[in-house]
């Protein structure tokens, strides 16, 4: 996997985890472009397409557009699994998960999907090893302080 | 001074913003009180800050004065701090700016850390953003938690090596010992992300590849353990165990089993049973279908194998998923060479997805489709292609009557029928035709000579209908111009021959010169569409009355060409039959056009059209060769042959040359003085602008016999040019007085370095015998250093069925052709 982006039907980027080194000004013009070809596809569409030499799969999980680009060698059909899988974890972690959630919690939305793919690969199939290992890291983040500083 | 607001106070503050400038002023006003902050070196505000930057830089705002800050919270003992530094690092530092190497040291500390966490959070971001430097500091670190018995350390470590070869690949042989049994483990995440490893190692090494071979037993039991237990919870998809391992292990043993024997054997059944046993209901089961086919149709798998690999992505076909058609689609495309037969079987399904409404769907149907057209299946095809071509969005037609051409080409049953193709696409797709299509077209109807009467007076009555699609057009009036007299005498057999009379047919390539819609290439084509009905029609008066007119059009390709006809009816007229004759049959040299260019006026058909008559013509360099051991020097002399020429003997007048070279039995659009073929040095065509070259200067110099044996006598007429007196043009002439012919009868010259030789067409390649007539050809030669006129030439011919070949040296020149 190249990169993955969640972005709103308004085109509001909400998250995005870039696995190959890119240039800043190169990945804002990949993320309006893929973003604008994204949101012109219609429901009956399949989820998959070209863009520039790259394979897209995305799916849209109500108001949110999940959107991976992968390699030519990768398997289509199992990366709209592991696009359900974080989306999943999500849920489970969110209780619910709605694009709020998202959007205030994005660093935790992050942490999640870094518990879940290093490197565009999946570190472990199983729900509940990366459920449980989010949850210990939440837990030493709330302990071992004296100082306690929660952002939320 | 007060704490900086919480993180989701921001956004919620910033959610409020009405309009962008709104915004933007938030931003500003935050990002100016963080930046003071940093100044401030505050570290129990500096992760809020940070966090808050970088949800500004989600928002698309700079955020690169925060990037010293990540550092400084990787660097902090507070699991918080880091959290948010490794994050903050992986998402605004870059590999290119060296400050990210200050991160190193860092992370090579937390990968010793005591808390599994920290050293899972350096694990990470090394192996989501780490640079190749880095990468080479720190890859003993990740080997060294490659061994560990930790397998939540273990398999963020596989996963971290993967990108450091992948960064870095001669740094793999340091990982294959830890490798050793990584398959032994049980914790499907270390197996996972051993299996990525192994995959990545295999794709880029040859020797791991034969290495991990071994592998491909274990590899086997493991897949058969993951099909063949219960159900799992764990991993549990939809009722299938761990999708996602069974199918990178597939795609392992695909890598393994490719061009070995041994391995695919050993992996064949597993393959039928995964391929059989899958349940197919959802997304995931299909997934694993997919990736299984794909192994089957790479390794060297039995061929009952492949048929049920086959088959499966015909079901696959049927699917209501259009992901599923998709992914079959795509699968076929790349089977469809190797299991041609296999694939065919599916036609009738592909051809249906030509309907779907998903445009990706339909690329590849169309792709694929293509491939399978073959002589027995054309006819029915093509009907669905022609439908299809209809009916697709725009950006599909221009592959789409491509593809349909060349099929058309290679599978055509009858040349009325590729005819009828032809003409349907140009009227369906008219326009999206490409540029080379063109040319390939006419030469298609030129060579079939018995459906030129049918093909005009179809491309008339499609001309009547419509005018609007340029490259119809252009095929059109070219054949307008050459089978005009076909068209007018009603001698269609095909079809009922229409009644047309010439004022008619001249009213619609006017029509066509005049229209809005027409480019000026198109007008090109008409205007020497109606010049060569010239000499097909009788109604002189009103063609010559048009070609006058364009003489003075502001488009400047028309006038220069409206200029040189007009030219050519008042001073040249004996010679407008010849010119304008019939094209003859055209030799093929590539499909697409032409490879070499010669002229520069952008007219391609004059251009293809000549290429192929005339193969040679453009790379004089090349034929130089053979006079290169003559004289050893870089003289130019193209050598052209072709079929005979009508050209008269005469020297040339600068029409001569503007055809030049150039086909000479009625070449369809003579050139422009600007364009002689470009491979002439420039400076020998200066004499050849519009105004005539031998405008009665009366030849002064005495010509000489150049060439006197075995009853072949050359003779040298001379002629020195007006505008360029460094030019001198020679004609020679040959006369046979044998009793028989010279046949193939072929005249070279070369001359000193100083000089530079032009060679023209000769007039035919028979001497006929008993002095009965001459063969005449023209040499110009540019003389700038006005030194002495040597020439070697070079004489073959057939004479009473034997060849005949001789060198000779001309020395004789008189003074006044070189002085």
């Amino acid at each position: 996997m190249r990169f993955m982006l969640l972005f709103s039907r308004q085109g509001k980027l909400r998250l995005q985890k870039w696995y190959t080194a890119t240039a800043e000004r190169d990945k804002k013009k990949m993320v309006r472009e893929l973003m604008q070809v994204v949101l012109a596809r219609k429901p009956k569409m399949c989820s998959f397409l070209e863009w520039r030499d790259l394979k897209i799969v995305y799916k849209r999980y109500a108001s949110l557009y999940f959107c991976c680009a992968v390699e030519e060698q990768d398997n289509e059909l199992i990366t709209l699994e592991v696009i359900h899988r974080f989306v999943e974890l999500l849920d489970k972690y969110f209780g619910s998960v709605c694009e709020l959630d998202i959007i205030f919690n994005f660093e935790k939305a992050y942490f999640i999907l870094d518990e879940f793919l290093m490197g565009g690969e999946i570190q472990d199939t199983s729900k509940k090893s990366v459920l449980k290992a989010i949850e210990q890291a939440d837990l030493l983040q709330e302990v071992s302080l004296n100082l306690k500083h929660k952002m939320a | 001074m007060p704490a900086p607001i919480r993180l989701r106070e921001l956004i919620r503050t910033i959610r409020t913003a009405r309009t962008q400038a709104e915004e933007r002023e938030m931003i500003q006003k935050e990002c100016a009180a963080i930046r003071s902050s940093f100044r401030e070196e505050d570290n129990t505000y500096r992760c809020r800050n940070v966090a808050k930057l970088l949800y500004m830089h989600m928002l698309g705002y700079p955020a690169h004065f925060g990037q010293l800050e990540c550092l400084k919270l990787i660097a902090s003992q507070k699991f918080t701090d880091k959290r948010i530094g490794y994050l903050g690092a992986m998402l605004l530092l870059d590999e290119r700016q060296d400050v990210h190497l200050l991160m190193t040291n860092c992370i090579k500390n937390d990968l010793n850390h005591s808390t599994q966490y920290v050293q899972g959070l350096a694990l990470c971001t090394l192996g989501c953003m780490g640079s190749s430097e880095m990468c080479r500091d720190l890859a003993g670190e990740v080997e060294k938690l490659l061994k560990t018995s930790n397998s939540y350390l273990r398999k963020k470590a596989a996963l971290c090596a993967v990108h450091v070869i992948r960064k870095v690949p001669e740094l793999m042989e340091m990982f294959l010992p830890a490798t050793k049994n990584l398959l032994s483990e049980k914790n499907h995440g270390v197996l996972h992300t051993s299996v990525v490893l192994l995959t990545e190692m295999c794709e880029r090494s040859p020797d791991m590849l034969s290495h991990f071979r071994k592998l491909v037993p274990q590899l086997v039991r493991i897949l058969k353990n993951l099909i063949m237990s219960g159900y799992s919870p764990e991993h549990d998809v939809s009722g299938i165990s761990d999708p996602f391992l069974q199918v990178r292990i597939l795609r392992l043993l695909r890598i393994l089993g490719k061009g070995d024997d041994d391995s695919s054997e050993a992996m064949n059944d597993i393959l039928a049973q995964v391929a059989t046993n899958t349940e197919t209901s959802k997304n995931v089961g299909n997934a694993i279908l997919y990736e299984t086919v794909l192994t089957i149709m790479d390794i060297k798998s039995e061929s009952g194998l492949r048929v049920l690999a086959i088959n499966i992505l015909g079901r696959f076909l049927l699917n209501n998923d259009k992901n599923i058609r998709y992914v079959a689609l795509t699968s076929l495309l790349k089977t469809v060479q190797t299991d041609h037969n296999a694939v065919q079987r599916h036609r009738s399904t592909i051809v249906d997805c030509l309907k779907d409404l998903d445009v990706s769907i339909k690329r590849r149907a169309m792709e694929l489709s293509f491939a399978l057209v073959n002589g027995n299946n054309i006819r029915g095809m093509m009907k669905e292609l022609l439908y299809f071509l209809d009916s697709c969005d725009p950006d599909f037609k221009a592959d789409c009557a491509s593809g349909i051409f060349l099929a058309a080409e290679k599978y055509a049953p009858s040349k009325r029928w590729h005819i009828d193709t032809i003409m349907r696409v140009l009227t369906t797709a008219g326009s999206y035709v490409r540029d080379d299509s063109v040319p390939n077209l006419i030469q298609l109807i030129t060579n079939s000579v018995e459906m030129h009467a049918y093909t005009v007076q179809r491309l008339y009555k499609a001309l009547l209908d419509d005018i609007s699609q340029q490259p119809l057009v252009q095929v059109a009036s070219w054949c307008i111009g050459e089978y005009g007299d076909l068209l007018v005498s009603g001698q269609c057999e095909e079809e009922e021959p229409i009644q047309v009379s010439e004022d008619e047919v001249l009213d619609v390539l006017e029509g066509l010169l005049v229209s809005n819609l027409s480019t000026p290439v198109t007008r090109g084509y008409s205007l020497t569409a109606i010049m060569k009905l010239s000499t097909r029609f009788s109604s002189l008066n009103r063609i010559k009355k048009v070609v006058s007119i364009y003489g003075s059009s502001i488009d400047v390709e028309l006038q220069q060409r409206a200029v040189e006809y007009n030219a050519l009816f008042k001073k040249y007229d004996h010679m407008r039959p010849a010119l304008l004759e019939r094209m003859p049959i055209m030799e093929k040299t590539a499909t697409n056009g032409p490879s070499e260019t010669v002229q520069t006026n952008g007219e391609t058909d004059s251009t293809i059209l000549d290429t192929k008559h005339l193969p040679s013509i453009s790379q004089p360099a090349s034929q130089a060769n053979d006079l290169l051991d003559l004289l050893g020097g870089n003289d130019v002399v193209p050598i052209i042959q072709t079929t005979v020429p009508t050209k008269p003997a005469s020297a040339g007048g600068e029409l001569l040359d503007l055809l030049g070279d150039l086909s000479l039995t009625g070449g369809p659009t003579p050139t422009p003085a600007s364009s002689v073929p470009m491979s002439q040095p420039p400076f020998l065509l200066d004499g050849l602008t519009s105004q005539p070259l031998f405008n009665d200067i009366a030849a002064v110099i005495p010509p000489m016999t150049a060439y006197n044996k075995n009853g072949l006598i050359i003779e040298f007429t001379f002629e020195r040019s007006n505008p360029n007196p460094n030019i001198a043009v020679i004609t020679i002439h040959a006369t046979n007085s044998t009793e028989a012919d010279m046949t193939e009868f072929v005249f070279q010259a070369a001359v000193p370095k100083t000089f530079q030789l032009q060679l023209l067409s000769p007039s035919s390649n028979v001497v006929p015998a008993f002095n009965q007539g001459s063969v005449t050809q023209v040499i110009r030669v540019l003389n700038p250093q006005k030194q002495q006129l040597r020439m070697r030439i070079k004489l073959t011919y057939t004479h009473k069925g034997s060849p005949v070949q001789d060198l000779a040296e001309v020395n004789n020149f008189p003074p006044q052709s070189w002085q």
